[in-house]
């Protein structure tokens, strides 16, 4: 064809050289609004941090320097361990509960409904909340697990217990259920996204070969979709981690996580301290997502 | 599995899902109700009389601090951000349709974007702007800081666009004489359109709600998430239902739209 096409300039040698240099500039100059706000507002605060994470700081005002008791402070306390350990056990149940309730969601919507159109409304009830405010799903727990709320009400009426149960608002079961209340849609879309894409004929053979509908989805479909809960993984684990006003309203003050340590630091402008934490959590996120990342490769399962 | 009788299974697991849309709409529905709480009733029920009394409380600037100014802050900033996130988004899927130098590394950078702490994010641009001697503010620091949130989504939604993307419709507007330009206005735009909407209302939802983000990036003006945030610390009335049931019913009737746009394209691109 004669008619001016960028993918085939290589080609066409007859091409004036300007054409040429416009179609091999093209990528680049429309991945470069991309490249500078990333390195603008992700690259270098996260540089910035790990500068900072090493200088001198008094109630004023920060000295730039190279000390390291930033780090050692903050590592060397038995508290900031604690609230690690803390932390990677709200991972641990949020990660669990989400998965299981995130997979039978999906497996429910991929392989018992029908028609698209049903999956499709079905679907968009499961997100529409996911797009609404975050605080705002908090504080709706608030009239429902309260000393005086709808659970316990209930619980009291019917008899079950006496008095009302008070570990169920501000308390690390709260802090929970809240967080899975908020993060279970990120396992339900690309575990949703990857059933859909498993070729049903695969089922119809296993069922062929006499696997039983128990063997079909242990064999066949869990294996199958393993990417989805892969991403999934990753979005929850590093919510959970990242995640401190949950902790703080859900816990009433009664748990920490790391980001609650830093946010505490951030508020005393002890930005040292925090970028010191910032930066050991940001390893240890980056971490758990790199060993997720050995599971599954991103880029094709888009 | 199609054209079976229902098994016992699937009676099962309709239940859980119907329990867990429960799970989902119950606590909301909550508020919504105890937001109409009567002026002497309290945060949790029984409903003291139904009455508009927080609703109007909510809209005395005196009484519980600025929603309109935090809210106007955060319709633009959501706006600002839907903007730019679908015009960068784009640009930069269809980059990744080609091979160029530094594809792989951008493309991981994005995926750090989404798994970067955002409490982090909102510490180092706070740090990075107090060392330069800017003043932070919701419409250059968090307008950035909300960026590094939304772009990765952007991004991988255009990504997986472009995956299923046949080469095919612009190779036959090519042999038909279509220049690259007309190519991508009148074969390729169209195609994407829904796509991009959808972009779109997750550059505003993402950004409207956003709060670790904002933290110290806002500056001196609070965005609405912040100030929510400020008035579960200090508002023990119903007036704190009032605000949430305003935001859903707003951040509902977004959704609502842009699902009628969505809709509205795809026929007429059915028909046309």
């Amino acid at each position: 064809m004669t008619i001016a096409a960028e993918q085939h300039v290589d080609g066409a040698a007859a091409k004036p050289a300007s054409r040429f240099n416009l179609a091999r500039l093209a990528p680049y100059l429309q991945a470069a609004p991309l490249t500078l706000i990333l390195g603008a507002f992700l690259v270098a605060p996260i540089l910035m941090i790990v500068v900072v994470s090493f200088w001198d700081y008094d109630f004023a005002r920060l000295y730039p320097d190279f000390v390291t008791y930033n780090y050692t402070e903050a590592l060397g306390s038995w508290v900031t361990w604690k609230t690690y350990l803390n932390t990677l056990k709200f991972a641990a149940i949020v990660w669990a509960l989400t998965l299981f309730i995130g997979f039978w969601v999906a497996y429910f919507l991929a392989f018992h409904i029908r028609t698209t159109a049903m999956q499709i409304v079905l679907f968009l009830v499961c997100t529409v909340p996911f797009l609404t405010s975050n605080i705002i799903r908090m504080i709706s727990w608030i009239p429902v697990l309260g000393r005086n709320g709808l659970v316990n009400a209930a619980l009291v009426e019917s008899g079950l217990v006496p008095a009302p149960l008070e570990w169920l608002l501000y308390s690390e079961f709260a802090v929970v259920l809240a967080m899975v209340h908020l993060y279970t849609l990120f396992m339900v879309v690309p575990i949703f996204n990857t059933l859909m894409r498993i070729d049903r004929s695969l089922i119809e053979a296993a069922r062929d070969a006499g696997a039983s509908g128990r063997q079909i989805l242990w064999n066949v479909i869990i294996p199958l979709a393993k990417p989805g809960m892969a991403i999934g993984t990753i979005f929850v684990v590093t919510l959970v981690m990242a995640d401190f006003i949950t902790v703080q309203v859900m816990s009433g003050g009664q748990s920490a996580s790391v980001a609650l340590i830093m946010k505490n630091q951030m508020s005393l402008l002890q930005y040292p301290a925090a970028a010191a934490n910032a930066v050991v959590l940001l390893v240890l996120v980056l971490l758990l997502v790199a060993g997720i990342l050995r599971v599954v490769d991103i880029r094709k399962e888009l | 599995m199609d054209h079976e009788k229902r098994t016992a299974g699937f009676y099962l697991l309709a239940a859980f899902f119907i329990l867990f849309v429960l799970f989902l709409y119950g606590p909301l529905s909550a508020i919504l109700v105890l937001s109409f709480q009567g002026p002497a009733g309290g945060l949790t029920f029984p409903l003291n009389g139904m009455s508009l009394h927080w609703f109007a409380n909510l809209f005395e600037q005196q009484a519980v601090g600025d929603f309109g100014g935090s809210f106007r802050r955060s319709f633009i900033l959501g706006l600002m951000v839907m903007g730019v996130t679908v015009a960068v988004s784009l640009l930069a899927g269809l980059a990744f349709r080609r091979r160029f130098f530094g594809s792989t590394a951008l493309f991981y950078v994005a995926v750090a974007s989404l798994v970067v702490p955002s409490i982090i994010i909102s510490l180092g641009i706070g740090v990075m702007f107090q060392q330069i001697g800017f003043r932070p503010s919701w419409y250059t620091s968090a307008f950035g800081a909300h960026l590094t949130w939304t772009l990765p989504f952007g991004v991988l939604i255009m990504f997986a666009v472009f995956n299923r993307f046949s080469p095919a419709y612009e190779e036959a507007a090519r042999d038909l004489g279509a220049t690259p330009w007309q190519t991508f206005r009148h074969v390729v735009l169209p195609m994407i359109a829904p796509s991009l909407i959808g972009v779109g209302l997750f550059g505003f939802t993402l950004s409207y709600d956003e709060f670790a983000r904002s933290l110290m990036t806002a500056g001196t003006y609070n965005t609405l998430p912040l100030e929510i945030y400020g008035m579960t610390t200090n508002v023990t009335t119903p007036v704190l239902y009032a605000l949430g049931t305003v935001t859903t019913v707003f951040s509902f009737l977004v959704i609502l739209a842009t699902l009628g746009c969505i809709v509205y394209l795809r026929r007429r691109s059915a028909r046309g």
